[in-house]
C-alpha cells in the first residue's frame, strides 16, 4: 500500500531518468576482471593439489600399466589392463578387502554407539560431570602409535595385563620371520583375535573423537523437546529412540561416512601392533597391503593397482551410504 | 479434568529464590492465568507443576493426588511451550499421535483422536507437514492439538501466544478462549502480557520475586489492586502513582502533592487517619482523570499522543512527575506547554502505605 506521501513522490521519481546504466562494454570487462581475479586467487589451492592429490593419482593408473620385474634393475613390462585383472581377481586382494571390511564393520559401528552413549551420559547437569568429559574426549589427543604402544603392552605376550587373551595354536604364531619390529607386538595371536585386538585399539583411540561429535550433536537438540516428550508420557527410553536418536542422526551419518573412510585407510595401528598383517594376513588390510607391496615387495606397479582399488572401494562405499543411510536422516530443526 | 492445588510450595536454584511459599489453588475447569514480569517466578511455578522442576518445599497436587514424587510422564498434564517444541523430525499426524502412543492407544482410536484434534484447530490439510514447513500460527495450533489430544487433568500453557505477530496473537488468544469453553478444561497460563491476563483469565495470580502478590478475578484486580507492585503493572498506561505527606484540610484528610493537596474522600480519609500514615502514594488510572479548568490538580501538559481512537495527554507536574491522562478522541485536545488543572475521580482514588505499600482500604 503506498501512503499519500509515496503517491506524491512516485511520478518525479518516473520522470527522472534513473542512474545511467553502465555501458555493455564496461559491464563486460567487470565481470571478466572478477572472475580473473577469482581464478588467481584458487591457483595456489589448485596447484598443491595439482602436484600433491591430481598428479598422484593419474600417475597411479599409468603405473598400474606396468608390471614389476622380480629383480631390480630389469625393465619395466607394459602389461596394461592386465595386471589390474590378476591383481584384483588375486585372492590376496580379496582376503585383504574382506579383512578391511571386517575391521570397518567393527570399528565404525562399535565406535559411534559408544560415543553416543558416553556423550548421553556425559549430557547431564550433574557436578563435576565435566571431569567425565575430559576423560571421555581424552583419547582425542592421543596419537595412534600411542594408542598402540599401551595396547601393545597391555596384549603383550610376556608382560601385559591381558596376555590370558591370547590363546595358544603356537603353530599359527608368527609364520613369517619378522625383522625390525621393536615394538611388543601381537604375536601368537589366532587370527580372528588379532584382528580384534586392533579393532579395540581403533576404537579406543577414536572413541575421544566420536564422543566429541556427539556431544556436540546432542547439544544441539533442544532441551525443550526432551520435557515436551517426557510431558508427553514418553520414558527415558522412548525420549532416546523418538527424540534423541532422530536429532542426532545427520551428525551420526556424517561419523558413519567418515568413519568408514577413516577405517578403510588404517593403517598405523596395522604397522605397530601386527606382524605386517599378521600372523596369517588375518590384519592385512588395504591400506597395508599397499604398502606392503610397495616398501617389501618393491611392487609399485601392484601397488598402483591396489591403490586405485581402495579409492574405488572407498567411492562406493560412500555413494551406496549416501543412497541408502542418508533418507533415513532428519536435517530438519 | 482436575484441580491443581499448590501448597507453600517454593523453589530455590543455589542462592536465588524463583519461587517463594506460593499457595494457589486452581479450581476444576477453570482458566488461572500467572502473570509477573520476567523472572518473577511464574514459568518456574509452571515448571514444577508439570514435574519438570522439583520443588524444595511444599505439595503439589493434580486432581486429588499429590504428585511430588510423581515424574513428569505420569503427571497426567499437558503443556505448551512458548517455543512449540514441535519434534521437528515427525509429521504433524505424528506430532499429535505421540502422546497417544507412549500411552499405548490403540491405532485406530489414535487416528479418530488425531483427526477430532486437527478437525477442532483446523490442521486436517497439514496431517502430513513437517513442522519445518509451517507457519508460526500453524505451529502454534499443532502444539495444541498435540495437548488436547490425551484429555489430560489440566493443560499448563507457557507463554504460547508471545512468538506470534501481534495481529494473530489477537486472533488465537479468542480461538483460546473459544477452545478452552470447549473443552471445559482446567488451564494454568503463565504470561507476561496482562492484556491476555485480562481478557482470557476467570483469575489472574500475580508473582514478584516468586512471591504471589494478589489472586482475583480481572476486574477486581483492576479496580482494587492489592499493592503498589500489582497497581503498577496491570493496566495500560500505568497508573499514575504519587507519593505525598498526609494532610488535614476543612476537616478532611487530604495528601499533599507537588504543587497541590488532593482531598481524599471522607471514608477513605478516615482509613488513612486510623492507621496513622504519614507518607502514602496516591494512585490513580489515566481514564480516571479529566483536564478541567480549576481542577485542583495543577499541571503543565507536556506531551499529547493520539492513538487515533482515544489520546493519552501527559503532563508534569510542579517537580517534574509525569501524570498520563486519558482523553477520549473526540473531545478537542488541550495545548501542549498549557497550564492546566486536573480533576481525580474521587470514588477511584487508590491509597498506598508509602512505606508498606499495601493498599489503604476505606
Amino acid at each position: 500500500m503506498s501512503t499519500p506521501a509515496d503517491a506524491v513522490v512516485e511520478p518525479g521519481a518516473a520522470s527522472r531518468p534513473a542512474v545511467a546504466p553502465a555501458p555493455r562494454g564496461r559491464r563486460f570487462n567487470r565481470a571478466v576482471r572478477e572472475a580473473g581475479l577469482g581464478y588467481l586467487l584458487l591457483l595456489p589451492a589448485f596447484l598443491i593439489f595439482a602436484v600433491f592429490i591430481f598428479y598422484p593419482f593419474f600417475r597411479n593408473f599409468y603405473l598400474g600399466f606396468f608390471s614389476t620385474p622380480p629383480f631390480p634393475g630389469q625393465p619395466k613390462n607394459y602389461v596394461g589392463l592386465d595386471q589390474y585383472k590378476d591383481v584384483l581377481t588375486s585372492s590376496e586382494f580379496l582376503d585383504s578387502l574382506k579383512v578391511t571390511v571386517i575391521f570397518a564393520v567393527i570399528t565404525v559401528p562399535v565406535g559411534i554407539a559408544l560415543g553416543i552413549l558416553l556423550a548421553v551420559l556425559a549430557h547431564q547437569k550433574l557436578k563435576g560431570v565435566a571431569i567425565y568429559r575430559a576423560f571421555f574426549s581424552s583419547t582425542v589427543a592421543t596419537s595412534i602409535a600411542v594408542a598402540s604402544v599401551i595396547f601393545g603392552t597391555l596384549l603383550s605376550p610376556q608382560v601385559g595385563l591381558l596376555q590370558g587373551i591370547q590363546t595358544e595354536p603356537s603353530i599359527l604364531q608368527n609364520p613369517d620371520p619378522i625383522i625390525n619390529i621393536s615394538l611388543p607386538v601381537i604375536r601368537s595371536f589366532i587370527p580372528s583375535v588379532a584382528l580384534t585386538a586392533v579393532a579395540v585399539t581403533t576404537i579406543w583411540q577414536n572413541l575421544g573423537l566420536s564422543f566429541i561429535l556427539m556431544s556436540a550433536g546432542l547439544q544441539a537438540v533442544p532441551d525443550e523437546l526432551q520435557e515436551a516428550a517426557e510431558i508427553d508420557g514418553a520414558g527415558p527410553w522412548r525420549r532416546f529412540w523418538n527424540v534423541t536418536l532422530p536429532l542426532l542422526s545427520p551428525t551420526i551419518f556424517f561419523a558413519f561416512v567418515v568413519g568408514s573412510i577413516f577405517a578403510f585407510q588404517t593403517f598405523g595401528q596395522i604397522d605397530l601392533l601386527t606382524p605386517r598383517g599378521g600372523p596369517l594376513k588375518t590384519t592385512n588390510v588395504l591400506t597395508y597391503y599397499i604398502y606392503d607391496q610397495l616398501q617389501f615387495s618393491k611392487n609399485d606397479g601392484k601397488a598402483a593397482v591396489l591403490a586405485i582399488a581402495l579409492f574405488g572401494v572407498t567411492l562406493l562405499l560412500t555413494l551406496i551410504q549416501f543412497q541408502f543411510l542418508e533418507r533415513r536422516v532428519s536435517y530438519e530443526r | 479434568m482436575g484441580r491443581v492445588t499448590i501448597r507453600g510450595v517454593s523453589k530455590r536454584f543455589a542462592d536465588v529464590t524463583a519461587v517463594d511459599h506460593l499457595t494457589l489453588e486452581v479450581a476444576d475447569e477453570e482458566f488461572l492465568v500467572l502473570l509477573g514480569p520476567s523472572g518473577c517466578g511464574k514459568s518456574t511455578a509452571l515448571r514444577m507443576i508439570a514435574g519438570l522442576e522439583e520443588p524444595t518445599e511444599g505439595t503439589i497436587e493434580i486432581g486429588d493426588r499429590e504428585v511430588n514424587d510423581v515424574e513428569a510422564k505420569d503427571r497426567d498434564v499437558a503443556m505448551v511451550f512458548q517455543s512449540y517444541a514441535l519434534y521437528p523430525h515427525m509429521t504433524v499426524r505424528r506430532n499429535v499421535e505421540f502422546p497417544l502412543k507412549t500411552r499405548r492407544v490403540a491405532a485406530d482410536e489414535r487416528n479418530r483422536t488425531v483427526q477430532e484434534a486437527a478437525g477442532i484447530l483446523g490442521l486436517e490439510d497439514l496431517l502430513d507437514r513437517k513442522p519445518a514447513q509451517l507457519s508460526g500460527g500453524q505451529r502454534q495450533r499443532v502444539a495444541l492439538a498435540r495437548a488436547i489430544v490425551r484429555r489430560p487433568q489440566a493443560f499448563l500453557m507457557d507463554e504460547p501466544l508471545s512468538n506470534l505477530d501481534a495481529k494473530l496473537r489477537v486472533q488465537t488468544r479468542a480461538e483460546l478462549v473459544e477452545l478452552r469453553r470447549r473443552l471445559r478444561a482446567t488451564i494454568v497460563y503463565v504470561t507476561h502480557d496482562q492484556v491476555e491476563a485480562m481478557t482470557m483469565g476467570d483469575r489472574i495470580a500475580i508473582l514478584d520475586h516468586g512471591v504471589l502478590q494478589q489472586v482475583g478475578a480481572p476486574q477486581d484486580v483492576y479496580a482494587r489492586p492489592a499493592n503498589l507492585f500489582v497497581a503498577r503493572f496491570i493496566g495500560n498506561p500505568p497508573m499514575n502513582t504519587v507519593t505525598g505527606d498526609v494532610t488535614r484540610v476543612d476537616g478532611g484528610v487530604g495528601v499533599q502533592i507537588p504543587g497541590s493537596v488532593v482531598e481524599l474522600p471522607g471514608a477513605l480519609g478516615a482509613a488513612v487517619e486510623r492507621r496513622a500514615l504519614e507518607r502514602v502514594v496516591l494512585g490513580v488510572r489515566p481514564e480516571d482523570l479529566t483536564l478541567a479548568d480549576g481542577g485542583p490538580i495543577k499541571a503543565t501538559v507536556s506531551v499529547i499522543e493520539s492513538l487515533g481512537h482515544e489520546r493519552h495527554v501527559i503532563c508534569r507536574l510542579e517537580d517534574g512527575q509525569l501524570i498520563i491522562v486519558r482523553q477520549a478522541a473526540n473531545v478537542p485536545p488541550p495545548a501542549e506547554e498549557s497550564e492546566i488543572g486536573l480533576a481525580a475521580d474521587a470514588a477511584r482514588l487508590h491509597v498506598f502505605d508509602a512505606e508498606s505499600e499495601q493498599r489503604v482500604d476505606a
